[in-house]
């Protein structure tokens, strides 16, 4: 089942661009307007990082920028706040599984 | 280096409020939002606001951030940085905001912070898993993205915000397995809402907890369990829960982090959300350059917010120099207080007079 609201009394989403990002080596459709955790989530992709010491596997948290549950290794550059930051065409998007370090 | 009069700090109601009455005093403003559009928590709320008609009662909550959103576009004073998150303060008046890309250093003469609030979180077994999120992570997906985190949610907290979101679920096309909450009564005011959210099969478990979340990349089981006297946990008692999302609408807390950086005294105040900056009903904090209005200064909601905005707006342009109506600071208090008159107000009351109080002694 889509995680996309296709019908909403209220609200309209209408339908972007639809863009391709690359998750651990895999082709994801995003859509322009994403940030990386909603992508990611509307592909059913919940675990978004390991925690740095248990690595216990971390999801979305806030989903504004404010709590760091969602750091991932973007473009290469790791702990990159995946709520807040929007897709491009091509951006790679791999989970954070230690401290990271700058590339 | 931007310079500016006023900087305001956050793009809710308080904070595009604070913009609009600053540049009509004639000062230039600069609004920041870390976030790409204006409106702060009303961009996410599709139901019709409770509070006062004059500021925006009765309009769906994303329709008001539109409203105020265009009136500060159309306002030639007022400049806006959106996507920029205000990072550091400093005690020269200059202050850092970072974008994904970039950063910009902001020369103000006065700062007047409308940060909003943050989210709490609760203790259970597994509450790290994936799965288990703030309500207002929920509503951000659904509301703005168009995504919908899982199937079935379990919501933990019975208070506006959890009802709220109950509703907004539904609305989406989302199962809500369930709303819970320890205590032995509603605990928000929108018992409106309430009342359709259970007329539309939702079942509202009052004196329940939660006491974990199971599963093994993501949630996929709730436990929860009624709670006694002592608040602890019965034996017996647990439901298992198929949720794959926990919604946390457990309450909210200032953000106050910029206040402390920026020498603000803060007082812990429980009534108020926690940790607020130490404020006047003017605006003024404890640093005579910095004002504080909206939820940072305190939890409360969006009329109030709004009002706060409006006077700390004015009263920084006027401790600028720019020629400022007094009457219209006065008429705003005047709105506020017989606003605050209703007894859903009494607890913020309660804390207001004793962060007032605290600070004399
Ligand atoms: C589910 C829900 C339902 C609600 N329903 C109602 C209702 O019916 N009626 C009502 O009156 N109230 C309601 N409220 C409460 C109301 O939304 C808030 O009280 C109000 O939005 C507070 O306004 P604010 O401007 O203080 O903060 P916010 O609206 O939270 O705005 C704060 C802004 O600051 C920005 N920000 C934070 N930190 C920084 C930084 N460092 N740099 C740059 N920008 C930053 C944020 O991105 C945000 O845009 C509801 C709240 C929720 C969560
Ligand atoms: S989920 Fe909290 S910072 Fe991204």
């Amino acid at each position: 089942m889509s995680r996309r609201i296709q019908e909403h009394p209220i609200l309209e989403f209408p339908r972007t661009k639809e863009i391709t990002i690359v998750f651990e080596g895999r082709e994801l459709v995003a859509h322009e307007g994403d940030t990386v955790a909603s992508a990611l989530i509307a592909n059913g992709i919940d675990v978004l990082r390991d925690s740095m010491s248990l690595h216990r596997p971390r999801g979305l948290f806030c989903a504004i920028g404010n709590c760091s549950s969602c750091l991932m290794v973007i473009n290469g550059v790791p702990n990159t706040r995946a709520c807040v930051t929007p897709v491009s065409q091509g951006m790679t998007v791999e989970r954070q599984r230690d401290k990271g370090m700058m590339p | 280096m931007i310079f500016t009069d006023v900087m305001v700090i956050g793009g809710g109601p308080a904070g595009m409020n604070a913009a609009l009455t600053a540049a009509e005093s004639g000062a230039q403003v600069l609004l920041v939002d870390k976030f790409q559009k204006l409106g702060g928590q009303l961009v996410k709320q599709t139901h019709k606001f409770f509070g006062w008609a004059d500021r925006g009662a009765g309009t769906r909550g994303f329709n008001l951030a539109k409203q105020l959103a265009a009136q500060v576009n159309a306002h030639p004073n007022i400049k806006t940085l959106l996507g920029y998150e205000v990072i550091g303060g400093y005690p020269d008046q200059t202050y850092l905001a970072a974008s994904w890309e970039d950063h910009v250093k902001i020369s103000a003469k006065k700062a007047v912070i409308c940060t909003g609030a943050a989210e709490r979180m609760i203790l259970f077994e597994n509450n790290d898993l994936p799965g288990v999120m703030g309500a207002g992570a929920v509503q951000t997906l659904m509301n703005e993205y168009g995504v919908l985190p899982g199937e079935s949610f379990l919501i933990v907290g019975s208070g506006n915000v959890g009802v709220i979101l109950a509703y907004q679920l539904l609305q989406a096309g989302a199962h809500v397995d369930a709303v819970i909450d320890v205590l032995p009564k509603l605990g928000g005011a929108y018992w409106v809402h309430a009342a359709k959210v259970q007329r539309l099969g939702v079942p509202l478990l009052l004196r329940r907890t939660v006491l974990g979340v199971y599963g093994t990349e993501h949630v996929e089981e709730a436990v929860t369990a009624e709670v006694g006297e002592n608040m602890e946990p019965v034996a017996g008692t647990e439901m298992h829960h198929k949720v794959d999302v926990v919604a946390l609408a457990v309450g909210l807390m200032p953000l106050t982090d910029l206040f402390q950086m920026l020498q603000v005294r803060t007082e812990y105040i429980p009534e108020l959300g926690g940790f607020v900056p130490w404020h006047d009903e003017l605006g003024h904090t404890t640093n005579p350059n910095v004002y504080v209005a909206g939820d940072a200064g305190g939890i409360e909601e969006a009329t109030t917010a709004s009002l706060g905005g409006s006077i700390a707006g004015l009263v920084a342009a006027k401790e600028l120099g720019f020629p400022v109506d007094e009457n219209r600071i006065q008429e705003y208090l005047r709105a506020l207080s017989s606003f605050r008159e209703s007894s859903l107000s009494k607890k913020v009351l309660e804390g207001i007079e004793r962060m007032r109080g605290d600070s004399n002694a």
